[in-house]
């Protein structure tokens, strides 16, 4: 493990570097949008970050499930981690686009299903987390929290499908979104340079964190092994006396 | 067992232990009365502004009194320590979860069917023409709060701070059947008295994806 740490350190370093080269393309490469101006750059972080976001739900989701398959905590420590990182990311969403909606769309907030759903997803995920707090046995946790992952991925589509016929403001898809939609190609260079950085940025962030969920668990096993053999020799001293 | 007769058999015990005791029956019931009152001193409508805000009023005040419902779900098992004995009987986990949504069914139920005219009179909207489609958009959202809010129940049971915990996991999943229940709602109130097909596909849909997915994930839920 220590052997590696050197590697990692590197990845690191070349995820912050292409990052910040991100930054720089997002700025001075990328043109100027012709109706939204400057504002508009703050899509390249923002819309990647939306899109990993939901990617690393559906890892957590996968986590889950991963769990209940087969009982071992590894799933379970993939899952707490995807979530936490996924949350962090849309939490990014969640600021950067009332920034970018205020001057274009003129208010901060407005119920459309893209952000309603990205919301949704915040308090389920978030309530996810509260319930791994509260449950203090490990195995039970790790359990619960499964059937609670599932239940809240399985509410996407059709909190999605919902919110969607209710109503909708948010652009249509503007990649992929049939004739006529698209994006500038060096547009498209720098979000993908940006994806990839962040893309890079989470699975550190989500390796690092599963990290921290096996060390807490071989913590936790170790102490109860320790506790065990104590009491055995508080047993085994009071029987000699 | 056969798992109706089983499911039943929980069934009928939730029913045997609410006439007897009436917990559930008293404070929500109370708690509806209450909640249709203070809607009406925090919004001082007029007649149309009612007419709009009755359908989400009425979800809503059906929601939380669901949430307060539910906590003593399988609260009540863990007080009488009979949760292990329910385990241990040789049925399928489901059944127990089946009959609990069942009783949390019907005690929602009986709620609405109480108070729908009080809040008809309340707030001035007259429901006489609807009564039956009404009820059937009601009914398929209270079956989706009683299957998830007894799922979730049976996780925050587990918890600490159970109480505070119901809530916080229930509310954000039922969001679409919030959005589908009132939109479906206020069609039916409105002039027209539309109901339109996809709000009633959406609330089954949601009945049965998660009533799917707690009898293969029962096993979990009600183990030991």
């Amino acid at each position: 493990m220590k052997r590696n740490a050197g590697a990692w350190g590197l990845a690191w370093l070349a995820t912050a570097i292409v990052l910040a080269l991100a930054g720089y393309a997002i700025f001075f490469v990328a043109p100027r949008e012709l109706t939204m101006g400057e504002i508009q750059r703050i899509f390249y972080f923002h819309a990647a970050s939306g899109m990993l976001a939901d990617f690393a739900f559906f890892v957590s989701f996968m986590g889950c499930v991963g769990y209940l398959a087969s009982r071992q905590s590894r799933w379970d420590w993939l899952a707490v981690a995807a979530a936490e990182v996924a949350l962090a990311f849309n939490t990014v969403v969640l600021i950067t686009g009332p920034i970018w909606a205020k001057p274009v769309w003129g208010i901060w907030w407005t119920w459309d299903a893209r952000l309603t759903l990205q919301f949704i997803l915040e308090l389920l995920y978030v309530a996810y987390l509260l319930l791994r707090v509260l449950v203090t046995e490990p195995d039970r946790r790790a359990m619960i929290s499964g059937v609670f992952g599932i239940f809240a991925f399985l509410d996407v589509p059709l909190s999605y499908f919902s919110i969607r016929w209710w109503r909708t403001e948010h652009p249509q898809p503007v990649i992929g979104g049939g004739p006529g939609s698209g994006l500038d190609p060096r547009m498209w260079h720098v979000f993908l340079f940006a994806s990839i950085g962040l893309l890079a940025l989470m699975a550190l962030m989500i390796r690092d964190r599963y990290r921290l969920e096996q060390a807490r668990w071989e913590l936790a096993e170790t102490a109860a092994e320790f506790e065990a053999t104590a009491e055995e020799e508080v047993e085994t001293k009071g029987a000699s006396r | 067992m056969s798992l109706a007769r089983s499911a039943g058999v929980v069934l009928s015990k939730e029913l045997r232990i609410e006439l007897r005791t009436r917990d559930l029956t008293h404070t929500v019931l109370f708690f509806v009365l209450m909640v249709a009152g203070l809607f009406s001193f925090a919004f001082a409508p007029t007649a149309a502004e009612s007419r709009r805000i009755l359908p989400g009023l009425v979800w809503l005040a059906f929601f939380f009194a669901g949430t307060l419902m539910l906590q003593l779900c399988f609260v009540r098992e863990q007080v009488n320590d009979t949760l292990a004995a329910l385990r241990m009987a040789p049925i399928d986990p489901f059944a127990i979860l089946l009959g609990k949504i069942l009783a949390n069914f019907v005690f929602l139920a009986v709620t609405e069917i109480v108070f729908m005219p009080v809040f008809s009179v309340f707030y001035n909207v007259d429901i006489g023409a609807v009564v039956g489609r009404l009820f059937t958009v009601l009914f398929l959202g209270t079956f989706g709060l009683a299957v998830v809010g007894t799922v979730f129940s049976a996780m925050a049971s587990q918890a600490r701070m159970r109480e505070l915990l119901l809530p916080l996991l229930l509310l954000p999943i039922l969001a679409p059947v919030l959005i589908a229940g009132v939109e479906a709602t206020a069609g039916l109130l409105g002039p027209e008295h539309l109901l339109e097909r996809q709000w009633l596909s959406m609330l089954g849909g949601f009945d049965v994806i998660f009533l799917t997915a707690t009898w293969l994930l029962s096993g979990f839920l009600v183990e030991e």
